[in-house]
């Protein structure tokens, strides 16, 4: 305790970095940030039929998640960990509440009505239980141990069954890679790796059978073969290749994306957008923006590097790869070689809560990026 | 506080979460790669196939109708109009649920239980991404309310179309036509592709014998849609071809008078130019409204034309065949001089009936209060008295087979080839005929029988008509047309065969005596001549419903009215240069003299009347 507090009484060095320092902002990290964020509203204006209704309000949701984030880095990492158990036990209690109390659309009771706003417990739930599982295994022995391995995944599936039972398969499975992904850079070992790979193969029979509704089986089913139902499940992931294909190396244009101007392209402006890219920016349009994520994530794997806490580094680390599995799964559904799960393209899709959300998490890389460095890995 | 923090080694706990890390960085630029791959084999590999695929999508060739030709009478008037009708239309694979719009679209206008049958009987034969109508003639209200909603009425459409109008309704029901929606059978006949623009085609009368000239060629526009189907724009268009427009004889005035004079009367006029064989005026009493039928037509409506004892859909004109009764014995009269089985001076006496050798029954006279027409009845007191007796004799001495194979000449027992679908041929019995159709040899009680119209013989009114213009002309035998000019293109009168060639004093003997039968005091149809300033020629006939036996009289207060005898009449006028010619029928008229002979007396004024006042118009000129 004494020992950090004296460290942070101490100027950091690097003048040039000065600035980002006094308001804990990590420059490069905020730089991509802004850059996707402009593109982001770019391809939004098109994709929602040329709105500023849309672009407008995403708008305000960057800035308010741009504010969430600076708040968020002022706090130091320590206060973080110390009361990561709090915000998991409000995300847990909202999300049982939710399921007596909820209120949502298409038959899933995703939402909490607060009255002046609609609150998403599952959300939090993203940066929650990252924090929650990288704080229990932070101040255990490295690599995990059986009884503490047990523990953690207790932590992890409460909350992700309780998603489950929503029904929000993409967000849960979203939050329990992301409570692994802790486990995994703990140090877990080798035999638990394999036997959790097998444990998991073994299980996708049962999952077909007795977890899985019959829509999301459906969703597997249209993306072995699309062409089975052309009007239905299968028109999606028709039109969205159609569009990602027919855009090419150079694309159509901004805004003369036939698919998605025409309206041929379903849920265009949300889990849909990157359709919309690809057909009016083609190839180059994709490489760019995955570049752009690409540096993202490993601006983030060097926060994380750099860390000084056991917490911070497993919070951070966790943090990227769960930011790059939400890039993975959505470019993989939306072009068809995974089924269609509910996952948006981060910091594209237009979407207020997951964008704050997404902007706590950075809060946090931020805040561990510029916290007191006793020892600097460079790169 | 004690925990396992304590006792971890810092430097440890960072290589493993390097080495962690950098496993976990690898695996991410793997997955990246894979999924960069799919976009690369979208976006490069098969970029052709999408974009192919893309513009499927989009744009659409969309067939543009053609205007159907237009039917004008001889005066320049409209008989068949086309009307832009505003239809209300749904594309079902563009409406996410069709019962829900249905019901929608009800609770906006109207919409009854019969249009959704008939909608649900269409949607059914459709072809994909086709509008299937639901309602047709929207008002300008209807089509507001649907303007207002069509943003929540996804897959619903109006379109404007022109569709067939008949402005004189009835009128012309019969010899026009009408048109109607394709239906199963027709649209496995018709070419597709000519018929993509339109929903509609010629059912019967000209509409159907003239199709492909009405019809006209589909044009094609290049649409972009979006993927509700509504149209954004028009990339590309060919526009169609009009169809051929057509004048027809017919000459409405005469129409009118003619529909008219048959008041609630069951019957058929045809009115021919002898000059031209030309049809002026086509009349089937009753009649109907061939409008209801240009959008289908409902259920309840089409029950009641079907079951009405009155038969209004049946065309009377050119498919009732009726016994032709007197109405052909100045044609048997002509025969028979023509042939030499009678002479000009030859007469009988008639005392009223008519024994044949060797058969015990004899043949009635029905035309003369008992006791006959007398003696000295030669063929011009037989026309004009109408006696049986003279054409029972004359008929056996003649023969069957030269009353048939002249009869035929004259129009009778076969199609006349009028330019309209449907016609029945009629009967003119002969040998042949009785052998193929009741394998029995022919009797000389046939051959009487036949001679007053009556046994097996079949006219329609159509063949009446034209056995008396052809009789007028001294034996030019033109096809009744109804078509006077295809697209301003005047059609030419057509010889069907060489005239007739019969000696002058024969003809001039005939129609003096049809002449007669009009305007001398004892002619059967003297009753219309009053009046006159023009002459008519004509010949009165009753064909009998039921066959009365020899001995009793027949007497219409004992029997139904749907057995009284049909009155028939044939005319020309006027004499001094022959130019309309008549046949008609009045069912269960029972007097041609009384029931028939007036209705062609009307018409016949009224064609002299407009004659005048042509050529009181040329005159001025």
């Amino acid at each position: 305790m004494y020992t950090n507090d004296f460290v942070r009484r101490m100027q950091s060095p690097g003048g040039e970095r000065r600035h980002g320092r006094s308001l804990h902002m990590d420059i490069p990290l905020l730089m991509i940030l802004i850059a996707l964020c402009i593109g982001g509203l770019l391809v939004l204006y098109s994709a929602s039929g040329q709105s500023l209704f849309y672009v407008k309000r995403q708008a305000l949701f960057m800035l308010a998640g741009f504010a969430a984030m600076v708040v968020v880095a002022q706090f130091p990492v320590r206060f973080w960990e110390r009361w990561a158990v709090l915000f998991y036990c409000i995300g847990l209690i909202s999300l049982v509440v939710v399921l007596f109390f909820g209120v949502g659309a298409k038959g899933a009771q995703r939402w909490l009505d607060l009255g002046l706003t609609r609150f998403q417990p599952s959300e939090l739930m993203k940066v929650a239980v990252p924090m929650m599982v990288s704080a229990y295994l932070g101040k255990r022995y490295i690599p995990p141990r059986f009884t503490h391995i047990l523990a953690t995944l207790a932590l992890i599936l409460m909350p992700v069954l309780l998603i489950v039972k929503q029904p929000d398969l993409g967000t849960a499975i979203l939050i329990f890679a992301s409570g692994c992904f802790v486990l995994f850079l703990a140090g877990l070992r080798k035999r638990y790796l394999i036997s959790a790979f097998l444990m998991a193969l073994a299980a996708i029979p049962s999952l077909w059978f007795f977890v899985m509704r019959d829509y999301q089986k459906q969703r597997v089913l249209t993306l072995l073969s699309p062409e089975d139902d052309k009007l239905g499940a299968g028109w999606n992931i028709i039109q969205s290749t159609t569009a990602i294909g027919s855009g090419g190396l150079n694309g159509k244009g901004w805004t003369l994306g036939t698919q998605s101007q025409l309206n041929f392209l379903p849920e265009s402006h949300t889990d849909f957008i990157i359709a919309v890219l690809a057909e009016e920016f083609g190839l180059i349009g994709v490489l760019t923006l995955c570049a752009a994520y690409l540096l993202l994530i490993g601006r983030c794997m060097v926060i994380a590097l750099n860390s000084q806490s056991q917490f911070g580094r497993l919070i951070a680390g966790s943090l990227s790869l769960t930011f790059f599995i939400y890039v993975f799964v959505n470019m993989s559904m939306v072009s068809g070689i995974l089924p269609v799960v509910g996952v948006p393209l981060p910091l594209i899709s237009y979407g207020g809560t997951a964008i704050v959300t997404l902007f706590l998490g950075f809060g946090i890389l931020m805040a561990i990026s510029t916290e007191p460095k006793r020892i600097r890995i460079e790169l | 506080m004690i925990n396992d923090a304590a006792f971890s080694d810092p430097a440890r706990d960072r290589r493993i979460f390097t080495g962690r890390l950098l496993i976990a960085g690898l695996a991410a630029i793997v997955l990246t790669s894979i999924v960069l791959y799919r976009y690369f084999d979208l976006q490069v590999t098969r970029h052709q196939d999408f974009a192919t695929h893309s513009d499927n999508n989009r744009v659409h060739v969309r067939p543009a109708a053609p205007s159907r030709g237009l039917i004008y009478d001889r005066n320049g008037e409209l008989l068949a109009d086309n009307r832009p009708s505003y239809s209300l239309s749904i594309i079902r694979e563009r409406s996410e649920d069709l019962e829900q719009l249905l019901l929608q679209i009800s609770s906006l206008i109207d919409i009854s239980s019969d249009d959704i049958e008939r909608f649900e009987k269409r949607l059914k034969r459709r072809k994909p991404y086709e509008h299937t109508p639901l309602r047709f003639n929207l008002s300008e209200q209807e089509r507001g309310i649907l303007a207002v909603n069509s943003y929540r009425l996804d897959g619903a459409e109006v379109t404007a179309r022109l569709t067939r109008f008949y402005p004189n309704g009835e009128l012309f029901a019969h010899v026009i036509g009408y048109v109607g929606r394709i239906n199963e059978r027709e649209s496995q006949q018709i070419d597709s592709v000519a018929y993509s623009g339109t929903d509609s085609i010629g059912k019967i009368g000209l509409e159907k014998y003239y199709e492909d000239r009405l019809l006209g060629a589909v044009g094609t526009e290049h649409v972009e849609t979006n993927a509700r189907g509504r149209v954004m724009r028009i990339l590309e268009n060919v526009s169609p071809l009009p169809g051929t427009n057509l004048t027809v004889h017919l000459d409405s005035n005469l129409q009118r008078v003619a529909h008219k004079a048959f008041k609630d009367d069951r019957g058929a006029l045809v009115a021919i130019d002898i000059k031209t064989g030309g049809i002026l005026s086509m009349v089937s009493a009753p009649s109907y409204d061939p409008n209801l039928f240009v959008s289908g037509i409902s259920q309840t409506n089409y029950d009641q034309l079907l079951q009405s004892s009155d038969r209004p859909l049946f065309d009377r004109a050119i498919r009732g065949q009726y016994p032709p009764g007197s109405t052909i014995k100045p044609l048997f009269g002509l025969i028979g001089l023509h042939n030499n089985s009678i002479s000009m001076d030859y007469s009988i006496e008639d005392p009223g009936y008519f024994f044949m050798e060797g058969i015990e029954r004899p043949w009635r006279d029905h035309n003369s209060k008992r006791g006959g027409h007398g003696k000295g009845v030669d063929l011009a007191k037989a026309i004009i008295e109408s006696c049986d007796v003279f054409f029972y004799k004359m008929s056996v001495k003649t023969g069957i087979d030269l009353l048939s194979s002249y009869s035929e000449m004259f129009g009778l027992g076969n199609l006349t080839g009028i330019d309209m679908p449907g016609e029945r041929p009629g009967i003119m019995p002969s040998r042949e005929w009785k052998q193929g159709a009741k394998q029995e040899a022919w009797f000389n009680g046939d051959t009487i029988n036949v001679s007053i119209g009556q046994g097996f013989m079949l006219t329609t009114p159509l063949q009446l008509a034209v056995m008396s213009a052809r009789i007028a002309s001294k034996g030019k035998l033109l096809k009744p047309q109804l078509v006077k000019s295809i697209d301003g293109v005047a059609t030419q009168p057509v010889e069907v065969r060489e005239s007739i060639n019969m000696s002058d004093e024969y003809w001039d003997y005939v129609h003096k005596a049809m002449r007669d039968v009009v305007h001398s005091p004892r002619g059967t149809a003297k009753g219309i001549s009053n009046g006159l300033n023009y002459e008519i020629a004509g010949k009165t006939g009753t064909a009998q419903v039921i066959s009365i036996s020899a001995e009793d009289e027949y007497d219409s207060s004992k029997i139904d009215k749907s057995q009284w005898d049909h009155a028939l009449f044939v005319a020309f006028a006027p004499m001094d240069d022959p130019q309309i010619a008549v046949g008609l029928i009045v069912e269960n008229g029972e007097h041609g003299s009384s029931a028939a002979a007036p209705i062609a007396r009307l018409v016949i004024d009224e064609y002299m009347k407009s004659k005048s006042k042509q050529s009181q118009i040329i005159a001025n000129n």
